[in-house]
């Protein structure tokens, strides 16, 4: 009798496991934030960022090395990685949440979504419901979010001399390409 | 029938339930690391007056005003040191992010100076690991005091003075850095017969960094006074001790010290050092540099 239930459940298995393999990666991600002030303009851009997303399961994941993050102008991102982000102590910041639309990933198209997680930056975890809009594509997911981040929700300190020199809260831009994960 | 819904259950819990841990741990496993650079292993591209590895950002260019009182010990008419002062005015500009070149004014000997800096190796971890940072100097001298009766110059080629300079640092963590640079010295003329013409000197630099934007630098010049039973360096001239405190503040770095050299440039630090700290003839000083930056591109905007 037990004998009967081997075949199918090593059959189950396989198409379970057929299921949690439905992963979409780029190790190619663009991030940029910006800052605005009267006085300067900061901004920084990051081409090397790793994002997956499980399409069985609506999961998302960024990871973002802090080093990786250029500065057209050399003394910003010298005091970027030394001052404010602290990069030895803090090298990467990451995102981890789950997309709360259902999406056919079948369908293709543009569809509104919101991502509900964690973003982690300069050691500190803050809730974040982050929109975006994700493109369905054949073979290919593309991913764009654009969010405010308030430098003190992370414990970043601007000193009080350049405090007219940077915005206490900075724009982020995503724009992820992802392809299935091989 | 029961079982069977039942284990079908079980089997499909248990593999979803892995994919959702794993996402981040995924990414973490798989992203390929980066190249580290070390940055500002110095604050600055003096460690106190003799330089640090540090170049200049290229299209970035560093006013440096460096100023040396008087000795401590010349007394509350002095106002102990503070009436007499020497000054360099100096312009250093980044040609590559390798290669810095940069030209300065001592009023101490109206002596001119003028180098070139060139980055070798630059220290990273991560994708790719160089331990050490190091740095190639080489600089020139030109004293264009007149010639007087004590202190003759009998042409233009007697009032050069060149230096070679091998740079090694390594930062340590985030407090830490250490440099160590040999130098060669060679001046076209010398002040006594006791002194060698070319002088080997070994600088030992540090940084330890107190709070994000201050540090405590130390700079000590080794010179053998001779060698083989040869006079180098006259016994008045004594190894450079200097011990300074930084602070920067966006983009200026200022730079406070004691030190027992009055001259600013290595001619001064290795071989014409004539102060003893035992003696208290310590001069105060201070260097400020400001960093210009005119890359049109660092105006540029990633909207």
């Amino acid at each position: 009798m037990k004998f009967r239930f081997v075949i199918p459940l090593i059959t189950i298995q396989f198409v379970a496991f057929q299921a949690k393999s439905q992963l979409f990666i780029t190790q190619l991600g663009e991030t940029s934030f910006f800052s605005e002030t009267p006085l300067e303009n900061i901004s920084a851009l990051n081409k090397q960022v790793a994002a997956i997303i499980n399409t069985s399961t609506s999961e998302v994941a960024v990871r973002i090395q802090n080093v990786a993050f250029h500065f057209p102008n050399k003394l910003m991102e010298e005091h970027f990685n030394e001052n404010y982000m602290e990069t030895e102590k803090f090298p990467n910041s990451t995102f981890k949440g789950k997309i709360q639309e259902v999406i056919d990933y079948q369908k293709e198209g543009t569809y509104d979504i919101t991502a509900k997680g964690i973003l982690e930056m300069h050691g500190i975890k803050q809730e974040r419901t982050l929109k975006g809009k994700l493109t369905v594509a054949p073979n290919q997911l593309t991913l764009v979010c654009n969010f405010d981040v308030k430098l003190a929700d992370h414990k970043i300190d601007i000193p009080t001399l350049v405090i007219a020199k940077i915005a206490e809260s900075l724009t982020v831009k995503n724009r992820f390409a992802l392809t299935p994960k091989k | 029938m029961k079982k069977y819904l039942f284990l079908l259950l079980i089997s499909f819990t248990s593999t979803v339930s892995q994919a959702q841990d794993d996402l981040l741990d995924e990414l973490n496993k798989i992203q390929k690391p980066v190249i580290s650079y070390a940055s500002a292993t110095f604050k600055s591209s003096r460690i106190v007056s003799g330089h640090s590895i540090e170049t200049v950002a290229p299209k970035h260019l560093d006013f440096r005003i460096s100023h040396r009182f008087g000795a401590l010990n010349s007394g509350y008419q002095e106002l102990f040191g503070l009436d007499q002062s020497q000054i360099r005015l100096g312009f250093e500009f980044g040609l590559t992010n390798r290669l810095t070149v940069g030209v300065g004014r001592n009023s101490y000997q109206k002596t001119y100076d003028y180098y070139a800096k060139y980055k070798l190796l630059q220290q990273s971890s991560g994708a790719k690991v160089m331990p050490i940072t190091v740095a190639l100097l080489a600089a020139a001298y030109t004293n264009t005091l007149p010639s007087q009766a004590n202190a003759r110059f009998f042409n233009n080629l007697e009032r050069q003075t060149y230096c070679g300079q091998v740079l090694i640092a390594r930062k340590f963590g985030e407090r830490v850095s250490l440099q160590l640079t040999p130098s060669i010295l060679h001046r076209n003329k010398v002040e006594t017969e006791n002194d060698a013409n070319t002088l080997y000197s070994l600088g030992m630099g540090g940084r330890f960094k107190l709070t994000r934007r201050t540090s405590f630098n130390v700079e000590y010049y080794y010179t053998p006074t001779s060698a083989g039973g040869v006079s180098l360096r006259d016994p008045q001239f004594k190894n450079a001790l200097s011990i300074g405190f930084d602070i920067e503040t966006g983009g200026h770095v200022f730079q406070l010290h004691f030190t027992n050299s009055k001259g600013m440039t290595e001619k001064y630090l290795i071989g014409q050092t004539e102060g003893l700290w035992q003696n208290g003839d310590i001069f105060y000083g201070f260097n400020i540099s400001r960093v210009f930056s005119f890359d049109k591109s660092a105006k540029k905007i990633h909207k």
